[in-house]
């Protein structure tokens, strides 16, 4: 078997075509976290989640920093949600986390409001000011108890 | 009593013959892993497998890729979420499409002639006189078009899967008007890349593996007449398009794939 300049070519550009395409899928579409520090976690409880799921956004005024690492249930019942934000982040350590919904009935994401406390959260911090998600649900309901109990009266 | 005469006559057949795959799967195994290495036979094969596939592989990833997205599109708007077009083709392209019509394709294209050309070295005693002169036609014949056939299965899926991503983009955003930026986004976010990138390479690699070992086997055992030879490459056809449909039900099943 003779080398064959072309072919062999030819099966090079394939190889290197299809490892582009594994390459586009993993560090494009996949996201691939190339490891190191890069991320920080930060931990905040929750009364209600309202169907948060891992890998929901995490924002600040609508950009995104990071996102939902992972949901646990703790000891005393409430929601246990680790965030990764970029760890560059410089986050005092009274800022807010409030779950919310992209749009009437959109994924729900994790957003924080940034305070003012000269002191920052470090790696693995908790995040002790929250806000639950609001559930449409419960807020119909009370509407209707109110306004039957507004008619009772 | 014939007829479970019949019966038990295929119920063996069908036994001896997958013992007879596993056994000669066992000899490829141990002639890729012992010397000496026959790198440039690889290549060649890689070629005949992988490269002369790749218009056939672009044009059906393009194609379904567009169908996909046309699709999606009139499904998805009557429920006023055509923002997640990109989601719904890129999650069914990487999960399942893609590994699967690839292996399908590439069955029909170079699986076929894997055993056709095996097929006819037997028939035309060219692994007899192989066998002659001591070398082992296993070593020689099959195993690089096996270990080929392997290699190109995930490099073949994943630019399936990348030109039918670019289909679904071309008509999504351009014919039916949905946001490039919510196309890529909803994209994004919905494609993990350990449960799902890894996952379609895995049972690209799964099925490269099945139909690589069932084209050389299939042509290895044919009839050595013509006949034999023409009922072998359908047989690898059949088999290797059933066992990969099958396969698949069980990686995604089992592994959540």
């Amino acid at each position: 078997m003779s080398r064959a300049p072309v072919r062999d070519l030819l099966v090079g550009l394939f190889v290197l075509a299809g490892l582009g395409a594994v390459a586009y899928l993993s560090l494009s579409v996949g996201r691939v976290s190339y490891g190191g520090p890069r991320h920080m976690a930060l931990y905040a409880d929750f009364d209600e989640t309202g169907g948060l799921k891992p890998r929901a956004q995490v924002v600040i005024a609508g950009v995104k920093v990071g996102q939902v690492a992972s949901i646990t249930l703790d000891q005393s019942y409430r929601a246990h949600v680790r965030v990764d934000v970029d760890a560059a982040l410089k986050l005092p350590i009274d800022t807010t986390a409030s779950i919310m919904t992209a749009g009437l009935l959109g994924d729900r994401y994790v957003s924080l409001q940034v305070g003012g406390n000269d002191k920052l959260l470090q790696p693995g911090d908790q995040i002790t000011m929250t806000e639950s998600a609001v559930v449409l649900e419960r807020v119909i309901g009370k509407l209707i108890y109110g306004a039957d109990r507004g008619k009772s009266q | 009593m014939n007829a479970i005469r019949d019966l038990g006559w295929a119920a063996v057949r069908f036994v001896a013959d997958l013992g007879g795959l596993a056994r000669f799967g066992a000899q490829i195994g141990r002639a890729a892993l012992s010397p000496p290495v026959r790198a440039r036979l690889f290549v060649d094969e890689l070629f005949k497998l992988g490269v002369l596939s790749l218009v056939i592989i672009c044009v059906c990833g393009l194609a379904v890729g567009m169908v996909l997205s046309l699709q999606g599109y009139t499904t998805l708007v009557r429920f006023g979420a055509e923002q997640s077009l990109g989601a719904v083709v890129g999650l069914s392209l990487i999960r399942e499409l893609g590994p699967v019509l690839t292996a399908l394709l590439a069955t029909g294209r170079a699986g076929s002639a894997t055993t056709a050309e095996i097929g006819t070295m037997v028939a035309t005693e060219q692994l007899d006189a192989l066998r002659m002169m001591s070398v082992d036609p296993i070593d020689l014949v099959a195993t690089p078009r096996a270990l080929a056939m392997t290699a190109a299965m995930p490099l073949l899926s994943a630019l399936f899967i990348v030109c039918g991503l670019f289909g679904g983009y071309l008509v999504g955003v351009g014919l039916m008007g949905v946001d490039p930026g919510s196309y890529m986004s909803s994209l994004r976010s919905a494609v993990d890349f350990r449960d799902d990138v890894l996952g379609s390479l895995l049972k690209a690699l799964i099925f490269g593996v099945l139909v690589g070992l069932i084209a050389t086997y299939r042509g290895h055992t044919a009839v050595p007449t013509s006949a034999g030879v023409g009922a072998a490459t359908t047989s690898t056809v059949v088999v290797a398009s059933v066992s990969v449909l099958i396969f698949d039900y069980f990686i995604t099943a089992l592994w959540g794939v």
